[in-house]
């Protein structure tokens, strides 16, 4: 589970969200919002990439702002843009990466890198390079190198705004067969509605915390 | 030695470690510098063009390593010549062509992991003296990954100025650019904690 109380957040001197109580447990959580809402920032909240001004965001009982990395091991994080999280020129050292800084023998690190390249339809692409895939490629080595590690809950931030709508269903599709919890971040609405729980996100603040339906229907009265 | 960056093969380049190497390779970049005399100097260039052979590589390949460092050769050469005269001008680019070559076949044959790891390795003993070694190597490996990045970044930026009517030159580039990748270097550093 994970648990925020009372999370007031300010980024260089902007308050950013404010008066989140809030207890995820459910498998499928989708976020919605508009531009500059604060969506992202409560998705780097879950993982500790940024920690409340106010308030507490514990994951499974480990406190993020004193425990940060035992938290991320705990919450994986796929960003918008693969580009920028992809961070070795070739695929299969790249999803080696995380193994490596967990002490893992070689041994090791080559059969799981391996079995994720099969998991994930990536077969024949460990030696390929990152900056020569496509951009649903880039995205799923990215998805694949967080989930080499196997975390418990999954924050994917956008994964979706770069790519077409077949790449985006072989995303969601690998998203959805995950045993994983999962926090979806996305402006397309089509993909939290088979979702457990939706919160809706307006000006910093939760202004819907409700199923996927009613959600969307708060959300669009909003932007309207 | 970082444009090149790996093919996959199963030669005896391939196999052989990148400790190896890269002593292999500062080796032989100190010699190719003591040579003086202009047949010798162009049989190490021709040693190396047949480990490229031996690795499975293509003159195209060959070229490839040198397309972006022909302008330089080619300074370097005007200004030998004006210097010390042609003899010496075309010893002193074979030199240098080969050990671009040397270079880029250590690449070319070398997982970046691999030659990551061998530096780590390399630089533990200084560990003692405060140096952190993973992060060099981080470091090492982020440059090698990120330069297409870089240049795919420089290509949009000129491009989206062109769009706008406007003519690139270095002068507006530059700005742009930097702050693009700064803002690229910030999410990278979010990246990499989210991942460790």
């Amino acid at each position: 589970m994970i648990t925020l109380s009372g999370v007031r957040l300010e980024r260089g001197g902007r308050l950013v969200l404010s008066g989140i109580e809030l207890a995820l447990s459910e498998r499928r959580i989708g976020i919605i919002g508009a531009n500059g809402s604060g969506k992202s920032s409560f998705a780097r909240l879950l993982n500790g990439l940024l920690v409340p001004t106010q308030g507490s965001v514990t994951v499974e009982g480990l406190d993020t702002g004193k425990e940060a990395k035992a938290v991320r091991r705990k919450v994986g994080f796929v960003f918008q843009n693969p580009d920028n999280q992809v961070v070795y020129p070739t695929v299969g050292e790249d999803l080696a990466f995380g193994l490596k800084g967990r002490g893992l023998a070689r041994p090791e690190i080559t059969a799981k890198v391996e079995a994720t390249l099969e998991r994930f339809g990536l077969s024949g692409f460990g030696d390929r390079l990152v900056h020569e895939l496509s951009g649903g490629e880039r995205q799923m080595v990215a998805l694949a190198g967080v989930l080499i590690l196997e975390p418990q809950w999954l924050v994917l931030d956008e994964p979706t705004t770069l790519l077409d709508r077949r790449n985006t269903r072989t995303m969601m599709a690998a998203v959805e067969a995950l045993e994983q919890n999962v926090v979806l971040v996305t402006h397309d609405l089509s993909l939290v509605e088979t979702c457990d729980r939706v919160l809706v996100f307006g000006e910093g603040r939760i202004v819907a915390d409700a199923a996927p339906r009613e959600a969307i229907a708060t959300y669009l009265r909003l932007v309207s | 030695m970082i444009a090149g960056l790996y093919r996959a093969g199963d030669s005896v380049l391939h196999r052989m470690g990148a400790g190896a190497k890269i002593a292999a390779l500062a080796f032989a970049g100190t010699l190719v510098l003591t040579l003086t005399s202009l047949w010798l100097a162009g049989g190490f260039l021709g040693i190396v063009l047949a480990l490229y052979g031996i690795a499975g590589f293509g003159p195209r390949l060959v070229l490839a390593q040198l397309r972006p460092v022909a302008f330089l050769l080619a300074i370097l050469f005007a200004a030998q010549i004006w210097l010390a005269g042609p003899a010496d001008a075309v010893l002193v680019v074979i030199r240098f062509a080969a050990l671009i070559l040397a270079a880029g076949l250590v690449t070319l044959t070398t997982r970046t992991a691999d030659l990551v790891s061998a530096i780590e390795r390399a630089l533990s003993p200084f560990a003692r003296l405060g140096l952190d070694a993973g992060r060099v190597s981080l470091a090492i490996s982020l440059a090698i990954r990120f330069i297409p990045a870089v240049g795919q970044i420089t290509a949009e930026v000129r491009e989206a100025q062109s769009a706008r009517g406007r003519r690139p030159s270095p002068l507006t580039l530059v700005v742009p650019v930097i702050v693009r990748l700064l803002k690229m270097a910030d999410e990278i550093a979010e990246a990499i904690d989210a991942r460790s």
